[in-house]
């Protein structure tokens, strides 16, 4: 099994109820939306390094060459800044491109044209011009990935006007969310997280779109709030669980997207539960932690019985060895420990 | 390129004014690129460029009333006072994008030449470029995109040798800027810069190549700032240039060039130039008191066009 397909496949999620719809992977929900999107508009493409080899990117990719040709749908040289710039320039001129990387990683070589150009164009030429532009990246973690291969730099874009940000945690979000930016007219970033491509859900038939800007309660409870995107909120959601078994109950808000922010869902929870945790794929400093633990500070300050706590990432780069890992990264056991100091209940 | 001449020293002269406030990067001595390149392209093929954008901009076709509005930062600018004078973009004349990251127009022109391949449409990029765009990573990494897809592009170098204030013998071993091109896998060839027939015809070769499918070409034209990097003025006496090497070139203006050419063809005459430097000084006065007259943006204009619908 190649490098950390076991890893990954070892994952035990939820079971999704067959007699809700037809189940599908979170790999191959992409992989549709991809098609449906390649079969609706002729100015959509796909790019990036091994989007046509056998391992496809996760698999999301998978027989899109063969069925719309290497026109649309090709492999592309080691050369991230022209790319993006080229992905950007395609989609300032009638195209609608899905620039694909399998780490966010690679991302950072193309800042310049991703942040300084591509989401600012249309604002620089008064809106002449628009950027229909994806930028799709699958977040690593875990079998060794180290400090350069595990990156979640989605903290570092938030401060960009111009761009979007998104972060599906389920098959049925991936689907509908990619579906919404590659029909949006501005530059829109979808992360991915790798631990979540097995996961299995319901997934609807055709097209269609889960709004960018809009967060989804996944559970209901009234003891505090836990929030974040990606496969975060997924531990989240697990560390509910067993919170629940405890008698205590979260609101567990799945973000969906990070930019533009659903500040509403937020603040009408903490409103409720006045106790906020929140969760990230990335480093807590500067980054969705960060900006949310400001938002409460700022429009909901009156509602908080206790002081915000975040989770994310030590402000440490990714260690690759498997011992210093399992420090590193939060798991649902953590986030149900944090969750209990924050209602008095450690 | 008189024309572009007239306007820049103009710009130059009430620079000090203040009332435009823009850092400024005037093409005077390079007017025979701008023109010669625009010449040759139609209505419908595309522009990039880097942060000096004037020459590019008027030989384009670009509306002057809208430059100046946009140098003095009014809301009637060409793109309503967001962009000064590194960013002057008019998508109804082809000029449709700058950078003032060096490089930075290279790949978004190669995509657009790659958007006009997919598309079936008969449209050709060109990117303006310098010599110190060729030392940037992404400089490299487009030229081999542009030529592995055979994209209608063509990579257009005025190579002034100077990078602000460094020579390009400090930035780079000596070689011929077209054999580094040529090892990308597209031809490339150099045009006297100074003279605007030989670059309209090294453009018409390039245009027609691209247009019959045939991929991009890397043109590069030696030509020589008169001016500063930024700014009014000249800065030799500050000693990163010789006086004397400034005065050589001067002495090749591609004004004064094509002016020969035109009145030994009997084209022009003394009469002839009179009469356009009077109707260029009029447009020229006409359109400062037009943008002098122009409103400013309001707060409420900041925060439009950030996203697009």
């Amino acid at each position: 099994m190649p490098w950390d397909e076991g890893l990954v496949n070892s994952l035990v999620y939820d079971r999704p109820d067959p007699s809700e719809g037809r189940v599908l992977s979170y790999g191959g929900a992409i992989n549709e939306a991809l098609s449906i999107a390649l079969t609706d508009d002729p100015s959509v493409f796909v790019l990036g390094q091994g989007v046509d080899d056998p391992s496809a990117m996760f698999g999301t990719t998978r027989g899109l060459q063969e069925r719309f040709g290497g026109d649309r749908v090709f492999d592309t040289p080691l050369s991230e800044e022209a790319m993006m710039g080229v992905s950007a320039g395609a989609a300032m001129n009638g195209m609608r491109p899905v620039y694909m990387h399998n780490r966010p990683d690679f991302v950072l070589l193309a800042f310049n044209q991703l942040v300084t150009h591509a989401a600012k164009f249309h604002f620089m030429d008064n809106g002449q011009t628009t950027v229909p532009l994806v930028v799709w990246a699958a977040i690593g973690r875990g079998w060794g990935s180290g400090a350069q291969h595990s990156q979640a730099i989605h903290g570092m874009l938030l401060g960009v006007p111009g761009l979007k940000i998104v972060m599906p945690s389920t098959p049925h979000d991936a689907k509908g969310l990619l579906l919404s930016a590659i029909v949006d007219n501005n530059p829109v970033c979808v992360f991915e997280h790798r631990w979540l491509m097995k996961k299995d859900g319901v997934v609807p038939e055709g097209a269609y779109r889960v709004p960018i800007g809009k967060g989804i309660y996944r559970r209901r409870g009234h003891d505090l709030t836990i929030v974040g995107a990606s496969h975060a909120i997924e531990l989240g959601a697990q560390a509910a669980a067993l919170l629940a078994s405890d008698g205590i109950e979260a609101d567990v808000i799945d973000l969906r997207t990070i930019k533009p922010l659903d500040e509403a869902i937020v603040l009408e929870s903490l409103h409720t539960t006045g106790r906020l945790l929140v969760v990230d794929t990335a480093w807590a400093k500067g980054g969705v932690c960060a900006e949310i633990g400001c938002l409460a500070a700022e429009k909901g300050f009156r509602d908080l019985k206790a002081p915000v706590c975040r989770i994310g990432l030590p402000d440490v780069p990714t260690p690759a060895g498997y011992t210093l890992e399992q420090f590193f990264y939060p798991d649902a056991a953590r986030i149900a420990s944090a969750a209990r100091r924050l209602v008095g209940r450690s | 390129m008189l024309r572009i001449r007239r306007i820049e020293e103009e710009i130059e002269r009430r620079y000090h004014q203040d009332q435009m406030k823009t850092p400024i990067h005037l093409v005077i001595g390079q007017e025979a690129t701008a023109v010669g390149f625009a010449a040759a392209l139609g209505e419908r093929d595309l522009l990039y460029t880097s942060h000096r954008t004037h020459g590019g901009y008027l030989a384009k076709g670009g509306d002057l009333k809208a430059m100046l509005c946009e140098m003095h930062c009014r809301i009637n600018g060409c793109v309503a006072s967001r962009g000064g004078s590194m960013h002057l973009i008019d998508k109804r004349v082809g000029m449709a994008g700058t950078s003032a990251v060096v490089g930075g127009a290279v790949p978004i022109a190669t995509g657009a030449a790659l958007a006009a391949q997919m598309k079936r449409e008969d449209r050709v990029v060109t990117v303006l470029i310098g010599d110190a765009t060729t030392e940037e990573g992404v400089c490299s990494e487009s030229l081999n995109f542009a030529a592995l897809k055979r994209v209608p592009l063509i990579f257009f170098c005025e190579n002034n040798f100077y990078s602000v204030q460094s020579p390009l013998a400090t930035r780079q071993p000596s070689r011929n800027l077209t054999e580094w091109a040529a090892s990308h896998g597209l031809p490339a060839v150099v045009a006297d810069g100074v003279n605007v027939l030989a670059v309209y015809e090294a453009m018409k070769t390039a245009v027609s190549r691209a247009r019959a499918g045939d991929g991009p070409t890397f043109i590069e034209a030696p030509v020589y700032r008169f001016r500063a990097h930024g700014g009014a003025g000249d800065d030799s006496r500050t000693g990163y240039r010789a006086e004397a090497e400034r005065q050589a070139w001067e002495a090749v203006c591609p004004i004064r060039i094509f002016g020969d050419v035109l009145k030994g063809a009997g084209v022009l005459n003394e009469a002839g130039v009179a009469e356009m430097e009077q109707e260029i000084e009029r447009e020229i006065a006409d359109a400062f008191t037009f943008a002098l007259a122009s409103p400013n943006p309001t707060e409420a204009d900041l925060y439009k066009h950030v996203y697009a619908d």
